[in-house]
């Protein structure tokens, strides 16, 4: 098989005042998969996700991305490899208008004039938000901004997306149409989520965390059909969706 | 909502002021108003001329004038002490009406009166031709320590957003029948105050996260850098030409 695009391997973390987050987690993604992360409050998915790019350095084990592995000297291009999209896109999206702000990625990178130009216009192209690129981020709508700083991550050409629930605060409607952008996108998708119809109907495959280890690494409709399972680990579908 | 204090400052227009580049709009409101803080304390005529030189710029940039007007209000504490030095002033007496007040404290008050609005006028001409994100690239282009560059790129970018979250915390706090009438409520205001810096501080971990994972390095980078021809700058300085030229005089005179 090709190298995974992300490769954890025996992964353990413990932040510094003790709290032991992640026991040895192992997790390997494919090109083009979009492999959904569930899990309980508290499972540890935030702490996985910020060593993917090198945020937080692993206590134990390792992690490569597309087979280099996340160390210090290569934090740059790493960061380049994996687009985090956080959760609060008023965290994600700091500058004066769309336009810098998905500039920012890719600037960092050393682009400049015509190259970053085409990066910027072909990331908002890619969320349809193009047309709003001069607008300061408060002024957009909530579905808005979290397309936005999609844009931004998109805009650093990533290997691999993470999403750190993106289907979060969005009404039926920017929801749906978040996961039909999500389907055009050509591009490798790590999910973090509760919303479980959400990453069935986007991923799949689903990694259930729980207490820092993986509990489950299946295709998701097998593990939203496990009951068992999904009452182990605090998950749970919707009312009406299950029987 | 608190949707931006710098928001309400800017107003869109295509007037030769609005065009010109930011950094060389500043240069020249600085220099002007150093000169016209230079000129001498009985120098009224000159004052006076700069004074209708600072509202013919504010004229050409062709904003609405009740809106600059409303924001002459900050040079309100300006006026207050104008108005009252007269009366306060020590050196010798003169009459004016019905009072007796100081001949210097006159001269000083309108002094004080005419550079306070020329300096206001200039300020608020630049301001409301000039967008928060141009100023953030000004003071980038013009070397400015980058660390205050940032502070104030992140202020212009969240007071909003603080501002909407107090708000929303201030609903929270009605909404539980809160009332703030005496003394007794300032604790449960401070605490609200604690926590909003909490937040924000919270906050400013989370976009420091996101910043890093854009391959942030310290430094903001410069993707769309200013520039200005020499023409930008004769006519961004002739304000401040026009006060040279009134100092030499006052001066020379």
């Amino acid at each position: 098989m090709s190298t995974a695009v992300l490769d954890v391997r025996g992964l353990a973390f413990a932040y510094p005042d003790g709290h032991q987050a992640l026991f040895g987690v192992d997790l390997h993604v494919h090109r083009g998969e979009r492999v959904a992360l569930l899990g309980p409050n508290g499972a540890g998915k935030t702490t996985l996700v910020l060593h993917l790019n090198g945020i937080l350095e692993a206590g134990a084990g390792a992690v490569a991305i597309s087979g280099l592995p996340v160390t210090r000297e290569n934090h740059l291009e790493i960061r380049r490899r994996v687009g985090i999209v956080f959760q609060d896109p008023d965290d994600q999206l700091f500058m004066p208008t769309v336009r810098d702000d998905v500039a920012f990625g890719p600037a960092n990178l050393g682009l400049r004039g015509d190259d970053l130009n085409t990066r910027v216009e072909a990331a908002l192209s890619a969320v349809g938000m193009q047309d709003l690129a001069d607008r300061a981020p408060h002024h957009l709508s909530f579905g808005q901004r979290r397309r936005v700083a999609i844009a931004t991550v998109l805009a650093m050409e990533p290997e691999i997306l993470v999403l750190d629930e993106p289907s979060s605060n969005l009404d039926p409607a920017s929801r749906r149409e978040l996961g039909e952008l999500i389907e055009t996108l050509d591009v490798t998708v790590l999910m973090v989520t509760h919303d479980l119809p959400f990453a069935l109907q986007l991923c799949e495959r689903a990694v259930v965390l729980s207490g820092g280890i993986v509990a489950a690494d299946r295709p998701t409709r097998d593990v939203l059909e496990d009951a068992e399972l999904l009452r182990t680990h605090r998950l749970e579908l919707p009312w009406g969706f299950t029987g | 909502m608190g949707a931006g204090l710098g928001i309400h400052l800017h107003v869109e227009g295509e007037s030769v002021v609005h065009k010109l580049p930011a950094h060389a709009k500043l240069v020249g409101l600085v220099t002007f108003v150093l000169l016209v803080v230079a000129l001498p304390r009985d120098a009224h005529s000159a004052r006076a001329a700069l004074l209708l030189v600072a509202g013919a710029v504010v004229v050409s940039t062709r904003v609405p004038l009740r809106h600059v007007v409303s924001r002459l209000v900050v040079e309100v504490p300006f006026v207050v002490f104008a108005l009252v030095l007269p009366f306060v002033a020590t050196g010798p007496a003169m009459r004016l009406g019905p009072f007796t007040v100081s001949r210097d404290g006159v001269e000083a008050s309108i002094a004080l009166l005419l550079t306070a609005t020329t300096s206001v006028l200039m300020a608020v001409a630049f301001a409301t031709t000039t967008s928060s994100r141009d100023l953030v690239r000004a003071l980038q282009h013009l070397r400015l320590p980058d660390r205050l560059v940032q502070i104030l790129a992140f202020m212009v970018r969240y007071l909003g957003v603080v501002g909407s979250q107090a708000q929303r915390m201030k609903v929270a706090r009605d909404s539980r029948a809160f009332r703030a009438r005496s003394l007794g409520s300032w604790p449960v205001i401070a605490s609200s105050a604690g926590a909003l810096f909490i937040r924000s501080y919270e906050r400013g971990e989370r976009v420091h996260l996101a910043m890093m994972s854009r391959g942030y390095t310290g430094r903001m980078p410069v993707t769309d850098p200013l520039s200005a021809t020499g023409r930008d700058w004769a006519v961004a300085h002739v304000p401040a030409v026009l006060a040279l030229a009134a100092l030499t005089a006052v001066y020379a005179a």
